[in-house]
């Protein structure tokens, strides 16, 4: 039921939308989302449910980083 | 893309746990992260550094009753053509699964979402019952097609549940001593963080929201394990590319307007509050257990137990893992399943099968 890849929107007529999983292409339902052509988006049962952050995501990578160049703090 | 299965950060990471000298029981609720955790043998690598992870009530088809089983099988028999997500096919009811009801002549269709559902229900003349089954992630998409008009022969037997009233039983029940939850990212994308806050402040508890990838899931936990270093118990978020303070509003407006929290018993544990999602009244006419009312109330008048040695409540519960059930992967396997837990593809049983047994 639960797809945790991103796929990205390749066209949208409606609020049908058709999404490629790395050169898979499925149709998706985006009426729960605001997401337009290009955007990356997490897939649930047919609709997409939230679009990725791109930024978000390269942050993320950087906290991880930041928190890793840190002396262990440990006991 | 977004594949964060960086080795080198994966060591880094289970190398500062294991400097942490950790010994602590974690719980998340997700069969995706469930997977994640057996797929690449970060439950081994976790159980090394000292912390163990269990899988809670975290597989919608798995915590669906047998009442809800029998339900379906009910609406199955009585001629109703049936759409269902695969994962519930195998579940056994008392006389049987759905696959069984199929082959004596039931009409029964395997979906991926409730969008197909509709397109089959416009195909055909017949009434269609699309089973709803899933967590916040699935009932806003059963709601927004509630609310998009479907045809007059579409219903919906909704056996969506949602999450944060089971942790809070979780946490009440106290049969189990948690250090932390590993929140669901994807329920999160929709619910957003704030609906965890309260089983922080009530119970003390430290708790992130993770994504999928294994350098999530290994994040998630440093972070749960700094908390509890230092004395914390908050809300962290390590899912922010998807998962937003305030979830995803537009489906939140969905799942408000088409259902109604109720109570419901959940497989291994008593009735939660408010925990379940009723179809509101104004859409009563797509309402399975409104419509079908007569074929069901013989259904509501019994009660079902779980099949005999299955162990998915205490599982589900987190008291239990896979292999301590005496029939796992005996008289219990993914051809031959006793019980939910071994038919879901979110099923910890199932789960554990897969990638230990072979
Ligand atoms: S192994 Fe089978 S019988 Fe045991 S708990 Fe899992 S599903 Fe139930």
């Amino acid at each position: 039921m639960c797809l945790a890849v991103p796929a990205e929107i390749k066209s949208i007529d409606g609020f049908n939308a058709t999404v490629d999983y790395g050169g898979v292409s499925r149709s998706a339902n985006i009426s729960l989302v605001d997401a337009k052509v290009g955007d990356f988006v997490i897939v649930h049962a047919g609709y997409a449910i939230q679009v990725l952050d791109r930024e978000e995501a390269e942050k993320t990578l950087e906290l991880f980083r930041q928190l890793l160049a840190q002396e262990p703090s440990g006991a | 893309m977004f594949r964060l299965r960086d080795r080198e950060m994966s060591r880094a990471i289970l190398d500062k746990l294991e400097k942490m000298n950790l010994k602590l029981t974690l719980m998340h609720v997700c069969g995706t992260h469930q997977d994640t955790l057996i797929r690449f043998g970060l439950d081994t690598e976790f159980k090394r550094v000292g912390v163990d992870i269990r899988q809670g009530p975290g597989c919608p088809v798995c915590v669906t009753t047998p009442r809800e089983i029998e339900e379906i099988l009910a609406l199955s028999r009585a001629g109703l053509t049936i759409a269902v997500f695969g994962d519930v096919m195998k579940v056994p009811g008392q006389r049987g699964c759905l696959n069984d009801a199929k082959a004596e002549g039931a009409d029964v269709r395997v979906v991926f979402g409730v969008d197909d559902a509709i397109a089959l229900a416009r195909r055909i003349q017949k009434e269609v019952v699309f089973m709803g089954i899933g967590f916040e992630t699935t009932a806003p998409t059963t709601a927004s097609a509630l609310l998009a008009e479907p045809p007059p022969n579409f219903s919906v037997l909704s056996c969506h549940r949602t999450v944060p009233p089971a942790l809070d039983a979780i946490a009440q029940m106290g049969e189990i001593r948690l250090d932390g939850m590993i929140e669901p990212g994807h329920v999160s994308t929709i619910i957003g963080t704030k609906p965890y806050e309260f089983l922080s402040k009530r119970y003390h508890i430290p708790q992130v929201v993770a994504g999928f990838e294994p350098l999530d899931l290994l994040m998630g936990v440093y972070m749960l394990a700094s908390q509890v270093r230092d004395g914390k118990a908050e809300v962290q978020n390590e899912y922010s590319r998807v998962v937003h303070t305030e979830g995803n509003i537009s489906a939140l407006k969905a799942m408000r307007e088409a259902f109604e929290p109720t109570d419901v018993d959940w497989r291994g544990f008593p009735v939660i509050k408010k925990s379940g999602l009723e179809i509101r009244k104004k859409l009563e006419d797509y309402d399975a257990r409104r419509r079908y009312e007569d074929i069901l109330s013989p259904v509501h008048e019994k009660q079902f137990r779980e099949a005999e040695g299955c162990r998915c409540g205490e599982m589900l519960r987190g008291i239990l893992t896979s292999q301590e059930c005496p029939l796992f992967a005996k008289k219990c396997t993914p051809a031959n399943p006793i019980g939910p837990c071994m038919v879901s593809r979110e099923g910890s049983c199932y789960i554990s099968y897969r990638y230990l047994k072979k």
